[in-house]
């Protein structure tokens, strides 16, 4: 057979990570929004608070399911199909997978099951303690992982000994140039994608007139971070950029579409065709001068350019070029919607503009795009290295037969789009089932711990026919 | 100590305690057509959704330790092993997944059920052969990759004997865990199913033996037998005394229920030391030592202080957790 097993075995890493990073960049920001809902209600004993994490829960409990079955997927898949470069790269990149282990899957693991089936098990306390220490454990899961991937972006502290990396320094490998860059980009990231899909799915609520409450406090809530974590994400962004160019310029110019080896007055491409052949970009549109302002802060800064190395040292520029137009495109476009969702709110619309709800609601998954997105022209533009300017991808590829790579590729094919099928018809489930009733959550309060409850319950009940139009009051009657 | 020796036992300590945890919640997928009365099932996925995913963590734990401090191993082992590692993978993301939407399904719950139970009873088969394509000493790396080694009358056999035991954990995990009808059907269950276990280890022993002339001579040769008898003894005391508790009647004064369990882990305690015995100081028999495949000092110096802190921490919150969950499995719906 004439396949290449080199281009099989790659293209499945791509799928299955890209598989993978769509449930942790909604889980990271998703189990922090939790987080702060289950705090303000132990506050406030605001209901509304222990609803939104009551129903929020649960599509984290499927997103989280889904990130760690395909996860595990990846931690094999470095030896099978990549079997050279785990001997060569595992002295650097297993101590730092395993730290991730340690001190991240473990603990979620560990307290993701009374995070989901403690509540009548523990305590109030302890439960928001588990709720926290899950949250934490997923940012210091991504503290580790982005550490081993800056490294391989832009590799510091190591030396190469019998064609094997070595450790030299442990801080220099950790603290590389681009790390600090690449994991606040996509913490943030992270939680502006979390913070879209409960925006979106709440202004679908209001759109139909469910739930209104609940949904009224989730959008204002959503707004008002987006409004905050758009602009800083935009702002870290921009640092990343300039860190890129100074790391790896060759990616930066694939991001751009600059081909020449050097170009002052680059200007800011909003369309174009990167073409590889003529090494120069077809239909051009673009605004001069603004590329250099944005790139070196200076209106005629030079950069350096695609032709700067020979052809075989570069990506290919147009999946690069367009994956960054997509991730800024939808980035501003949150931006927007942030700054609307403030005008209406001003304005006292900001439930009723249906528009603008509807804008809300088709948002819903463009974190997880711009997520994609921008791990692409991360992964791609590293390319043809895998470890920057040091290891190629060619090099490392197990040379497995490529019909038992086809095979496995085509089984992930399958298994997957199935798992995604599945992943949204649960979620769509959920959503049209919508969040537990006020009645559900207090009966769900009848706590193991607390004997007397039943007798305030009842209190609870009886005060309620009084005022019928009163809103429940159970939530801090169980004490 | 030496590193490198150090985390051989690290690695040792990571496998057997996937194989005892997992080991368990796989059993129950393996035990699943043997539960089919109305609310059995409900009962048995309620019995481990709360711990399965920390439990499937020591299988990720395993796989770093072995990335981190021995890569050679780790690239030969994964690369050698393509089809069956990749089999095992496939599935454990249909029984993961089957735990969250198999509650939340109205029409679908039978898929699930395949998914939970298929998906639990094949990884546990890939592993089991996994282990006995080790033990054979299948050639590792390159030159080996396009032929199928791994897939002998020996790896077969282990892998359903791996389906035995690791049912036979579950069963017990079972009689701890529930009451009444469940509760005696698993002991039921458990008793036949220590026979096979015990029947399993004495074929793939005497196999071994026959087969290994390095395991046969690390056994018997001078007084090494004599040394090593007690492991074979104890582990046919230990069969009997989970015989015992398992084979008792509900009249009985003291019912023993968490006892069976213990029994059945330190049968693959016995077993595991037997296998360290038998292939100790290789990673891959007769092919890597530990001490060859070793990473540098200066990466297994800096994962140090990370294995001594936070592996009993792991263990301690481990433990709390199941504590919480601690008594008989309830019937009604509890969390989120």
């Amino acid at each position: 057979m004439d396949l290449d097993v080199a281009i099989l075995s790659r293209i499945q890493f791509a799928f299955t990570v890209s598989f993978h990073i769509i449930f942790p960049s909604i889980t990271i920001g998703l189990a922090t929004l939790i987080a702060i809902w289950e705090g303000l209600w132990l506050k406030t004993h605001n209901p509304y608070y222990l609803q939104l994490a009551k129903f929020w829960i649960k599509p984290f409990a499927i997103t989280f399911g889904m990130g760690v079955v395909s996860g595990i997927v990846l931690s094999y898949e470095f030896g099978t199909n990549f079997s050279k470069f785990s001997e060569m790269t595992g002295a650097v990149l297993g101590p730092l997978m395993a730290y991730e282990v340690l001190t991240a899957f473990f603990m979620e693991a560990g307290f993701l099951g009374v995070m989901l089936f403690g509540w009548q098990r523990v305590g109030r306390k302890l439960h928001y303690f588990s709720t926290l220490v899950v949250m934490l454990g997923t940012w210091v899961s991504s503290f580790w992982i982005i550490v081993a991937n800056s490294w391989m972006q832009t590799p510091t502290g190591h030396k190469i000994v019998d064609g094997k990396f070595e450790v030299e320094s442990w801080m220099a490998v950790i603290f590389n140039p681009s790390m600090p860059y690449r994991l606040t980009h996509m913490v943030v990231a992270s939680f502006i994608t979390a913070t879209f899909v409960v925006a979106g799915i709440c202004a679908y609520y209001l759109l139909k007139k469910k739930h209104i409450p609940f949904a009224k406090k989730g959008l204002s809530m959503c707004m008002w971070f987006a409004l905050v974590l758009t602009p800083l994400q935009a702002w870290i962004g921009d640092l990343h950029g300039l860190n890129v160019k100074e790391h790896q310029p060759t990616k930066l110019a694939a991001m751009e579409g600059i081909w020449p080896a050097q170009e002052e007055n680059v200007p800011l491409l909003l369309f174009a065709m990167p073409n590889m052949k003529t090494e120069s970009n077809d239909y051009e549109l673009g605004i001069p001068n603004l590329g250099s302002l944005i790139l070196t802060h200076s209106w005629d800064g030079a950069v350096q350019g695609l032709k700067a190395v020979p052809p075989e040292d570069r990506p290919n520029v147009p999946l690069v070029f367009w994956s960054f137009r997509v991730m800024v495109g939808i980035g501003f476009g949150m931006m927007g919607i942030a700054a609307l969702a403030l005008l209406l709110r001003r304005k006292g619309r900001l439930y009723e503009n249906k528009a603008f709800l509807s804008l809300v609601t088709l948002f819903t998954p463009m974190g997880v795009i711009a997520v994609l997105a921008g791990w692409y022209v991360v992964e791609i533009g590293r390319q043809p290295w895998i470890v920057y300017n040091l290891v190629r991808t060619s090099e490392i590829v197990s040379p497995l037969p490529a019909e038992r790579v086809l095979f496995t590729l085509t089984m992930f094919v399958i298994i997957y789009t199935l798992l995604i099928g599945v992943y949204l018809y649960f979620m769509g489930k959920l959503i049209k089932k919508g969040p537990p009733s006020m009645e559900a959550l207090e009966q769900q309060l009848i706590g193991m711990k607390a004997p007397g409850y039943a007798l305030a319950w009842v209190k609870t009940l009886q005060s309620k026919e009084s005022h019928l139009h009163n809103q429940p009051t159970i939530v801090q009657g169980d004490k | 100590m030496d590193l490198a020796l150090f985390y051989f036992l690290v690695l040792g300590f990571a496998i057997f305690m996937y194989v005892l945890l997992d080991g368990f919640d796989l059993g129950i997928g393996i035990l699943y057509p043997w539960f089919n009365q109305e609310g059995e099932r409900d009962h048995l996925m309620r019995s481990i959704s709360h711990v399965w995913d920390g439990n499937e963590t020591w299988l990720v734990f395993g796989g770093v330790v072995l990335f981190a401090a021995f890569p050679a191993a780790y690239a030969g082992i994964a690369l050698t092993f393509y089809l069956p590692i990749m089999l095992m993978l496939f599935a454990l993301i249909f029984r993961g997944v089957a735990f969250e939407y198999r509650f939340k399904s109205d029409t679908s719950r039978p898929y699930w059920d395949v998914a939970f139970s298929a998906g639990s009873a094949i990884a546990a088969f890939c592993q089991g052969m996994l282990l006995g394509a080790i033990v054979q000493g299948v050639p590792v790396g390159v030159e080996s990759i396009s032929s199928l080694h791994w897939l002998t009358p020996f790896s077969i056999f282990t892998g359903f004997s791996v389906m035995a035991g690791y049912a036979l954990l579950a069963a017990c995990y079972l009689f701890m865990k529930s009451r009444g009808r469940i509760q005696e059907h698993a002991a039921k269950l458990g008793k036949q199913l220590l026979m096979i276990t015990v029947f399993a280890m004495i074929i793939v022993s005497v196999w071994t033996v026959a087969n290994q002339v390095d395991i046969r001579q690390r056994w018997f040769s001078g007084l090494n037998f004599l040394w090593l008898s007690p492991l074979p003894i104890i582990t046919l005391v230990v069969a009997v005394l989970a015989w015992r508790d398992l084979n008792r009647h509900s009249a009985d004064i003291v019912r023993h229920e968490g006892r069976p369990f213990w029994y059945a882990a330190t049968l693959f305690l016995l077993g595991f030391a037997g296998l360290v015995v038998g292939l100790f100081p290789y990673l891959i028999p007769r092919q890597l030592t530990f001490m060859e495949a070793a990473s540098p000092d200066s990466s297994l110096l800096f994962l140090l202080p990370g294995i001594c802190i936070f592996v009993p921490l792991i263990c301690a919150y481990t433990l709390w957790g199941y504590r919480v969950f601690a008594g008989k499995v309830e019937d009604y719906q509890e969390g989120y």
